[in-house]
Formats: C-alpha cells, structure tokens, sequence
C-alpha cells in the first residue's frame, strides 16, 4: 500500500468512525475518544500512519529546540538554565516568551516574564480536560502525562478517530518532542544557533502547515467548522490587543458552540 | 528575584497548568454538554493556534507572509489527498522558497 493510499483509508476511517465527541446526544452515552470500544491491537498500518505523524510533528518542533537554547544563553539565560527551562516548563511558547522577555529587561524584567509564560501555558491546562478521557491515566502516569501535554501531543492525539490511535498519537509526539527538544536545547545552549533561523527552512510554516494537516480530516460537519472558524476568528481578532497567549485561551469560548442544546 | 529563582518559578507554573486539566473533579466536566464543550476545546484552540500562528507579527501585530501561501499549499495539497508528511513538507518548502526570493 502506498503512502496516499493509507492516508486516504485513515481519513476514511476518521470519517466512518462516527465517536466524535461533538456528535454525542445527551441520552446515550455514544462511544467516544476515550472509551475503548475496539478491543485488540491497532491495524498496522493505523499505527504506522499515527507513528510517522508523531515523529515528524516531534522532528519539526525538535528543530526549533537549537533555537530556543541559543535564544536563551543570548537572553542571558546559563546553559543549565536553559535546559531546566526545556526540561520542566517544556512548551515552547512559553520558554520562548520567557527568555525573550528576560532578554531585553534583564532579571528585573522576571516578574514580566513568568506572566508572560504563564499565560501562554494556560491552553496546555485547557487541553489536559479532554486528554485526561482520552488518556485515562492515573498516578505518575498522569503527572507523566501532565508534563507532555502541549500544542503538539495535543493535536496528533485529538485527530485520530480511533481511541488507541489517539493514545498512541499522544505519547509517540510527547516522549518525541521531549527527547529532541531538549537535547536540541542543550545543543543550542552550547554551541548556539548554528544552523541560523528556522524560518529561513519555513520551520515555522511547517508547524502552520502540520497542525492544519492534522485537524484537517475533522473538518467534515458544520458544527467542527465553525468551531474552528470562530475559534480562529477570535483569536486574530484578539491578537493585537492582548498579551500573547490569551486569545488563543479565549478562543477556547469557541466550543462553547458544541454545547448548545439539542 | 534571582534569575534561577524566576527560571524555577516560571517552570513549575507551566507543570501546575498542565496538571491543573488533569485535576479538575470528574463530576465537574461529566455533564454531556461539559463533555461535548471539552471535546470541542482542542479544535477551538489549535485552529486559533494555527490562524495566530500564520497571521501573528511581533508585537501583536497581524501581517501577511510567507505562512500564508504555505498554509494555502498545505490545504490545496490537502484537497488532493496528499499524505501527512507531504503536506509538512510542502508548506516549509513553499515559506522557504519565497523567503529565498525576499518576500516574506
């Protein structure tokens, strides 16, 4: 089977499998992301499918792990102190904003900074409510979890029709971009940024290009679509008036659309 | 505050938000509405992640570029049912490219 073909038969599968969590009635509680109604293995070619999203999604965002440890020994940041960054805080949005911040204002400016951080990483907080059905974990596994849901897992994990697939998709991407991105960090820190900006190899339009690939095959009803639209609206509306991080958390009112009544 | 101080801080804030998803009682999101709006929150945000992440210049500012015409690839690449890496691959390259040129 070529690559087109199984990409065709997941989108298909995507399509078929009608356990979207939008398309929940009230009454029944219909299968779900989350309730593992498919007992056995993933089919082998899912599974390849999901593995070479993850991996190349983890690859990507990996790229970018050079960048923000040079950005950070720039901001003045120690080498160390980049990677407790990568290490703990681990989403780049916010690791960026921090050490931008620290950056141009010097440790006077750390109030500025962690506000700025934080705020970027509210969304992380917003995902882990769905995840967590998804996921199902408990004990370390959940702090495990915890720590590896950011943009990316996210998105690999929510798009797949099927449940394995989206437990797959979720730690494949996580444990990925965790691994790459801080050893990318550590050698960012040491030896700067050697290979120059990512935009330069349009690191940053694939992440645009990627997420829009992945949400892609749930973009088949209306009710998806305009949660997207609105949600997208919302946040460029909002984008020059606040703080970075919070229209795209305030776009999150968009699936405020999912819950009218019926 | 100490420049550790602020990385130890800033870390651990971001580890209690991610966490904080994880926490929220199961009876406050088990309702089916609560649960039909949870699940439609990661759609929300990635499609608002995905619209800031193209049209955001610095500072707040909203601009044109390069991203543009690479999302646009991805999503006629999408319409003709190219594979997932493809479509990556493509939209890079096509930033890439125009950067190359000077526009963007």
């Amino acid at each position: 089977m070529n690559r087109s073909e199984r990409s065709e038969r997941s989108e298909r599968s995507a399509q078929g499998c009608e356990v979207r969590p939008v398309e929940d009635s009230a009454e029944a509680p219909a299968p779900r992301l989350g309730d593992d109604h498919q007992p056995g293995p993933l089919d082998p070619g899912e599974r390849r499918l999901v593995l070479r999203q993850g991996l190349s999604v983890a690859l990507a965002t990996g790229a970018y792990g050079v960048s923000v440890g040079a950005l950070s020994v720039t901001a003045g940041l120690s080498v160390w102190q980049a990677c407790v960054l990568s290490l703990v805080m681990f989403t780049g949005g916010s690791h960026f904003a921090f050490v931008g911040i620290i950056g141009s204002g010097g440790v006077a400016a750390a109030p500025a900074a962690i506000a700025a951080s934080s705020m970027l990483g509210v969304r992380n907080g917003l995902y882990g409510l769905e995840l967590r059905r998804v996921l199902r974990v408990h004990g370390w596994r959940r702090a495990a979890a915890a720590h590896l849901t950011i943009d990316e897992s996210t998105a690999v994990s929510v798009t797949q029709g099927d449940p394995r697939a989206s437990r797959l998709g979720f730690w494949v991407t996580g444990v990925g971009v965790f691994v790459l991105w801080n050893l990318a960090t550590l050698l960012g820190a040491l030896v700067g940024d050697a290979f120059g900006d990512p935009r330069t190899y349009g690191l940053d339009a694939a992440a645009c290009a990627a997420f829009t690939a992945l949400l892609w095959p749930r973009l088949r009803d209306r009710e998806t679509v305009a949660i997207a639209v609105v949600g997208a609206v919302i946040a460029v509306v909002l984008l020059p008036a606040l703080p970075a991080g919070i229209p795209v958390v305030l776009a999150a009112l968009a699936a405020l659309i999912a819950g009218r009544r019926r | 505050m100490t420049l550790w101080v602020a990385v130890v801080v800033a870390a651990l804030v971001a580890f209690a938000l991610k966490l904080a998803g994880y926490l929220v009682p199961e009876s406050a999101l088990s309702h089916p509405r609560a649960r039909r709006v949870t699940a439609a929150i990661p759609v929300a945000m990635l499609a608002a992640l995905v619209a800031t992440q193209t049209f955001g210049g610095p500072q707040g500012t909203l601009v044109v570029d390069a991203r543009l015409a690479a999302v646009g690839v991805a999503v006629v690449a999408l319409l003709l049912r190219a594979p997932f890496l493809l479509v990556v691959v493509l939209g890079a390259a096509t930033a890439a490219a125009l950067r190359a040129l000077g526009w963007g």
